[in-house]
């Protein structure tokens, strides 16, 4: 018998875990961006002094835990858990990250939601008696993912309008059951959904049923509309993605204000950076959080906030064998 | 007067696979391929020939030139060496392109590596 | 929400680039290295070369120039302008083949470039001489028989 469901899949924290640090590590065009000024950490060069964009993105995700660690005051020795995953196969960005780290470590997937999904992890693991201390993190790399999911860096290839730019950026936050920092309060996993989007340039359309439904469920578990909440972060849902997502909310009678936004449209200038849609991979609701919105919450700009993180469920293969593209949307409740 | 022309035919034969790109769900690899194609069968039926006639470089720096070439390698080679020249008409003619662009991208491999931009 | 009133939902908010946009871009720089390749070839002609084999030259200096475009990373650059008109070309095909080859040399000679060279290229080239080899039958046959010369 459950005791911390509450409605038909949110689940409620009864000591609720905190977020006690976090870090981001990012690319130079995340850093060319609206957010620069949070990103401190950041490459210039994209291999990051590594010979190939796998190990670059590895060293990133590496160094995000660094920061984070040294900003808890641990070491990685401290911590029971760690709930890692990335964009490329076989999570490699991941498996190779924490190789030499010694940690008990759940590898995950869930494309660009995996942030969320790591946090909500890490929240029940905590809640539910099992640890103590745990990490979330996850990265993505624009040239690592362009030459698994697309095409060569160098190829002459046409990007429709609707297509986005793979966030360069690592994040890693820190979750322990005592502690300073901003509280996880609600977890709500999500479900797929597939609207039968084929169009792999259009990830925004394919994701956004995802994140209607689990913010739909969300809000009716926890009787509540979007107005009682200071910021409403979506994963990278883009441009497109974003009003889609306003647009299927209101066939709903739930609308979306000003206080929504999206992480790929926070994380690039569309003006000045030739990104399309906008950003879009692990990194990018990863560095968004760690480096801007829980660092912001600690300074009180936002007191209650929900992030929801957003991911497409196809594969190359699955691509060329005419499957459509599965949507997914975890959803965490933050507050100060 | 042949520059204008290798404009004017090459401008709108690139023009088409623009079309192609934004108007159909074609990939790009699927508009070369059908270029190709489109230029053996262009060939076959001896429209090319003429189109190269007007349209000099216009017509043969295209991909659909790539498969004109092909065409017109096999028909000489019919010509000249019988039943075996169906088989080995199409590559001998187009030899030359494409053994410089497999050695040019292997030097290429030794001096640069893919930048982001 | 049924999944085709969503399609028409999301194709309401994708953007569209104005089509001319594209198509100018596509011809003009297509064009150009058309023009660019003609003028090689006459360059060659006036060197007292034959017109077959400065057919031939213009492509292999062509697919040079590309390869060395693509090499250090400018090809793609003009393929966001040029869209079509960078990718029909046999500029083309050469940077089709050159940029996989970059990007697979860290997975090593053999197993990364070998196979990755012929990635979009290799389509070409295989239907294009299944496609000649079908022609070549025909023409076998129509040879034999009289009907062409």
């Amino acid at each position: 018998m459950s005791l911390k469901k509450i409605g038909s899949g949110t689940y409620r924290m009864e000591h609720p875990p905190v977020i006690t640090s976090s870090a981001a590590v990012v690319g130079r065009m995340e850093k060319q961006g609206p957010l620069g000024a949070w990103f401190s950490h950041w490459h210039e060069d994209e291999y990051c002094g590594e010979n190939s964009f796998e190990k670059a993105e590895s060293r990133m995700q590496k160094e995000a835990m660094k920061d984070a660690f040294e900003k808890a005051k641990i070491s990685e020795k401290n911590l029971d858990l760690v709930f890692a995953g990335d964009l490329l196969n076989q999570c490699i960005g991941s498996n190779y990250s924490l190789r030499d780290s010694g940690v008990q470590f759940f590898g995950l997937y869930g494309a660009c939601s995996t942030m969320v999904e790591g946090l909500i992890l890490s929240a029940m693991a905590i809640d539910g008696g099992f640890a103590d201390r745990c990490a979330a993190v996850t990265s993505s790399h624009f040239c690592s993912s362009e030459r698994q999911y697309r095409f060569p860096l160098e190829y002459g290839g046409f990007r429709p309008q609707s297509a986005q730019w793979t966030v360069t950026g690592a994040g890693c936050a820190v979750v322990e059951g005592e502690g300073q920092g901003i509280m996880i309060r609600h977890v709500c996993p999500g479900a797929i959904v597939d609207m039968n989007i084929t169009d792999m340039a259009n990830m925004g359309a394919a994701m956004a049923p995802g994140a209607a439904l689990t913010l739909k469920r969300f809000l009716d578990d926890t009787a509540t509309t979007p107005s009682d909440y200071d910021l409403i972060l979506s994963g990278d849902l883009g441009k497109i993605g974003s009003s889609l997502l306003v647009e299927l909310l209101k066939t709903d009678h739930i609308v979306l204000g000003e206080n929504y936004a999206d992480s790929g449209c926070l994380i690039f200038d569309p003006a000045s950076q030739d990104v399309h849609s906008g950003g879009s991979g692990c990194g990018c609701v990863a560095s968004v959080l760690c480096g801007y919105v829980l660092p912001e919450m600690q300074k009180g700009r936002w007191d209650r906030v929900l992030v929801m993180g957003t991911g497409a469920l196809m594969s190359p293969t699955s691509i060329m064998q005419g499957e459509s593209v599965p949507g997914i949307a975890h959803l965490v409740e933050l507050s100060v | 007067m042949n520059y204008l022309m290798s404009f004017l035919v090459g401008g709108a034969l690139c023009l088409v696979g623009q079309l192609l790109i934004e108007r159909t769900r074609l990939t790009p690899a699927r508009i070369l391929v059908g270029y190709v194609v489109a230029g053996v069968v262009l060939s076959a039926f001896g429209v090319y020939e003429t189109l190269l006639e007007y349209g000099h470089s216009g017509a043969s720096v295209p991909l659909t030139g790539f498969g004109h070439l092909l065409a017109d390698g096999v028909r000489t080679a019919v010509r000249e060496k019988g039943f075996v020249g169906i088989l080995t008409g199409g590559l001998t003619s187009s030899a030359g392109g494409v053994a410089a662009a497999i050695v040019f991208s292997l030097l290429a491999s030794l001096l640069f590596r893919p930048r982001m931009k | 929400m049924r999944s085709e009133d969503y399609q028409q939902l999301v194709w309401a908010h994708t953007p569209k680039k104005p089509l001319w946009q594209g198509c100018f871009g596509a011809f003009v720089i297509g064009g150009s290295i058309c023009v660019f390749g003609e003028a090689l070839k006459e360059l060659y002609l006036y060197f007292g070369m034959e017109e077959k084999s400065a057919a031939i030259w213009e492509s292999v200096s062509l697919i040079f120039l590309s390869v060395l475009l693509t090499g250090i990373g400018v090809y793609d650059k003009f393929s966001r302008v040029g869209g079509a008109g960078t990718l029909v070309p046999i500029t083309g095909f050469a940077n089709a083949m050159s940029s996989p080859v970059l990007e697979f040399r860290v997975e090593g000679m053999v197993l990364g470039i070998g196979p990755k060279i012929f990635s979009v290229a290799g389509s070409v080239i295989a239907y294009g001489v299944a496609a000649s080899v079908l022609y070549g039958l025909i023409y076998f046959i129509l040879y034999q028989i009289g009907v062409v010369a």
